[in-house]
């Protein structure tokens, strides 16, 4: 790698040629405010002006975040001039934000407040500028836009186009009038949306939000009728402890369990207990396939971001999609048939309640067909997302980092360790394989492990010879990517058997309900890949590590399904898809 | 907030195979958005949310990107042009003569804003630069009427003889 030789506040030091100053800034332990600069997307940034340095030679300031290092460069970051243009453009900024912080749920990680606190901007030097008319967008059920808060950075409209390939909202209009909103002005409750809520991890500010449905939870636990129960899937322990400040990659999983008792939760269970249910079922519908002649590839339908873009944009490939519920609602489905049976409990006063690190799951809980109890007795009643769990700790009172370390209850709470991986990209395809393998060959796998599915690569691909069949996988994460090898697929350049989609970037342990990082760790930090790790080291340690091991799955079927793909497990496990109008 | 013509879509299949043949052929072109855009315009006059969506199709982009083009530049209007295209100075000369008093109270009388179209398509309204009769200020054009020394009194009478 060429590198050039520069100084930064007289320091000497080097970075390699074409990096930029704010990368070679980073490097020497000088972290140069940013606002709009976000490294994963690719569109060019440089718009909010808040990384403005001084280069020796240069007319004006310069934007740290694009411009490009040389030989001989001096860069000051910090000079009275820098930061009095930092200070000037944060006013400005201002002059147009709805400064509600007290009742904003970004107040405390809004990369906006900090800065300003950062620069000392106070209101007494404000700029008067005219606010915009407010468009808010209450309309979704997953996601609420703000545009009062909005600072046009543009993160959240390359994240949506780029990354997911979907594009439903941009810059629009100009002047004062410029404002992020959809086509024609629609509402993202109608729109190509998917839900995965990107969008909301890179905003700046509170101007994209989830649905905060905490105060559900809250009056159901109030409701002495109700019998209420928790999930939480894998990425959720893998990450809720960043709302507490533990490291990035702190598997939680203890704490959260003890917390969740105590928020008073009746049962507090492990969705990856569903997550091996599915596998059983996943597994048997590949099998079947693979012995029937199709349809194939089978694509995995866990992720419900994923289904509603295939659902939208991909209706071709509706056939090929798993017809399993995703654990989330597989386990709601037991929870309102083979629990409530078991505990002798009406499933009508079974309130299930799910922790997950999605925001299209807000959706799925609402998907026709997905009340395997009877069809006024939805499988989930409400989905909260990693972050808002947090939120409810928070409030509770509990000391989060000091809460002993406990277990779920068993009767809906034993997991393998394929459970655990699920939310990793790859961890579906593994933990299937493990199945999969075995049931075909009738021998154990060994080694268990399936590094090629590993690492948070966006779209891996492997073959592998079982018996007499050659198994020939694919694994994607971001619905961009799953658009490239759908592509693929559709003309015959690729042929594969099974793949596994997971909507977002890195899978769930990335997604768009988990705790949001600022972009500058963002920018510089392997967030999913250490994500990922802390449910990977759970797998390796657990003593069960296949899913149909599972004493528990083996349990339910025993007694309560019957055969994995069976008649009674189609109606409670299973559901169907459709596609959707692209209306803008 | 911009307000959507509620005039209905009327493009015929001629004007549909004109511009698809055109992006058609130019759907490559580095850029293309803008020339497709303007090519749309030619085609039907305005850029109502069915003609975006042809473009956005055939060019493999999210409607929302080009509905953000077209409502960046001035150029492109997103309402139909009325069969009364009226069009009021607020060039420097009738400005000072009060045309904008003029094009605020046309607004009022039609109900739409500037840029707009009645929604029995009937009148359009925008504002124009300069028709080159500064003598006569203010101004205001019909189609290829000019009106000159306007007085609010006077539009009640210029609106009526447009009835048909």
């Amino acid at each position: 790698m060429e590198m050039v030789n520069l100084k930064i506040n007289n320091m000497p030091c080097q970075a390699p040629a074409g990096s930029t100053i704010l990368e070679a800034a980073h490097e020497i332990g000088i972290t140069i405010p940013t606002l709009c600069y976000l490294k994963e997307i690719q569109r060019v940034h440089g718009a909010c002006r808040v990384c403005v340095v001084e280069v020796k030679g240069a007319r004006n300031l310069l934007p740290a975040c694009v411009y490009p290092v040389s030989e001989g460069m001096e860069v000051f970051t910090n000079t009275p001039k820098v930061q009095a243009a930092r200070k000037t453009n944060l006013e400005l900024i201002l002059s147009t934000h709805n400064q509600d912080c007290m009742s904003c749920v970004r107040s405390g990680d809004c990369e906006l407040l900090r800065l300003c606190k950062q620069y000392g901007v106070d209101k007494s030097n404000s700029f008067e500028g005219a606010m915009p008319e407010r468009q808010d967008d209450y309309s979704a059920l997953h996601l609420i836009k703000d545009n009062s808060k909005c600072i046009i950075c543009r993160r959240c409209i390359s994240t949506c186009a780029e990354k997911q390939g979907v594009g439903v909202i941009n810059v629009v209009e100009r002047g004062f009038n410029t404002h992020i909103a959809c086509a024609f002005e629609g509402k993202l409750a109608d729109s190509t949306c998917i839900g995965c809520g990107q969008c909301i991890n890179v905003c700046p500010t509170g101007a994209l939000v989830e649905r905060d449905d905490t105060q559900k939870v809250w009056t159901a636990l109030g409701d002495p009728t109700r019998h209420v129960i928790v999930q939480t899937a894998p990425s959720v322990r893998a990450a809720l402890g960043e709302e507490f400040g533990l490291p990035i990659g702190t598997n939680v999983q203890g704490k959260m369990v003890a917390a969740l008792r105590r928020l008073g939760f009746a049962g507090v269970y492990d969705t990856d207990f569903a997550a091996d249910m599915t596998i059983m079922e996943e597994a048997t519908e590949f099998l079947h396939r693979m012995k029937s002649g199709g349809p194939l590839p089978l694509i995995t339908s866990c992720s419900p971001g994923w289904v509603r873009y295939c659902e939208t944009f991909y209706p071709e490939f509706i056939p090929n999609l798993s017809s399993c519920k995703s654990p989330q609602q597989m386990f709601g489905a037991l929870s309102k048939t083979y629990y409530a049976q078991k505990m002798g409990i009406d499933p009508r006063d079974i309130y299930c309640v799910s922790v997950m690190p999605c925001t299209a799951k807000k959706l799925e809980i609402g998907r026709p067909d997905q009340c395997a109890a009877g069809p006024d007795i939805p499988d989930v009643d409400v989905s909260i997302t990693t972050r808002e769990l947090g939120r409810m700790i928070h409030r509770s009172g509990l000391r989060f980092n000091d809460l002993p370390d406990e277990d779920f209850d068993p009767a809906m709470g034993e997991a393998s360790g394929a459970g655990h991986i699920f939310g990793a990209t790859g961890g579906v395809m593994e933990a299937a394989l493990r199945t999969a393998v075995e049931t075909l060959t009738g021998q154990e796998v060994e080694p268990v492990e399936f590094q090629a599915v590993r690492g948070t690569d966006a779209i891996k691909e492997a073959t592998y010879q079982v018996g007499d069949l050659t198994l020939r996988i694919c694994v994607v994460s971001g619905t961009a990517n799953a658009a490239k090898v759908l592509d693929m697929v559709r003309s015959g350049e690729k042929r594969y058997d099974f793949i596994e989609v997971m909507a977002c970037p890195g899978g769930c342990v990335n997604g768009g309900g988990q705790p949001i990082q600022p972009a500058q760790v963002r920018n510089f930090t392997d967030i999913k890949g250490l994500r990922a790790k802390a449910l990977y080291d759970l797998d390796r340690d657990s003593p069960v590590r296949k899913s149909h091991e599972n004493p528990l799955v083996k349990k339910v079927y025993a007694e309560f399904l019957g055969q994995p793909g069976g008649e009674k497990a189609h109606q409670i496990l299973h559901t169907h898809y459709q596609k959707r109008e692209k209306l803008y | 907030m911009r307000h959507f013509s509620t005039v209905p879509f009327a493009g015929t299949p001629e004007q549909e195979e004109q511009l698809k043949s055109w992006l058609d052929q130019n759907k490559d072109m580095p850029g293309v958005v803008m020339p497709a855009l303007q090519k749309a315009q030619e085609t039907y006059g305005y850029l109502p949310i069915e003609v975006q969506r042809m473009v956005a199709e055939a060019l493999g982009k999210p409607l929302a990107e080009i509905y953000g083009v077209a409502t960046f530049y001035s150029q492109f209007s997103l309402a139909p042009k009325g069969k009364y295209r009226i069009s009021v100075c607020l060039g420097t000369a009738c400005y000072v003569k009060g045309s904008g008093k003029i094009y605020e109270k046309l607004q009022e009388k039609l109900g739409i804003s500037g840029g707009e179209c009645t929604p029995d398509g009937k009148f359009s309204l925008d504002a124009c630069r300069c028709v080159g009769a500064c003598g006569l200020a203010p101004v205001m054009m019909v189609n290829d009427d000019v009106y000159g020394r306007l007085t609010e009194d006077d539009l009640d009478g210029i609106l009526a003889k447009y009835t048909d």
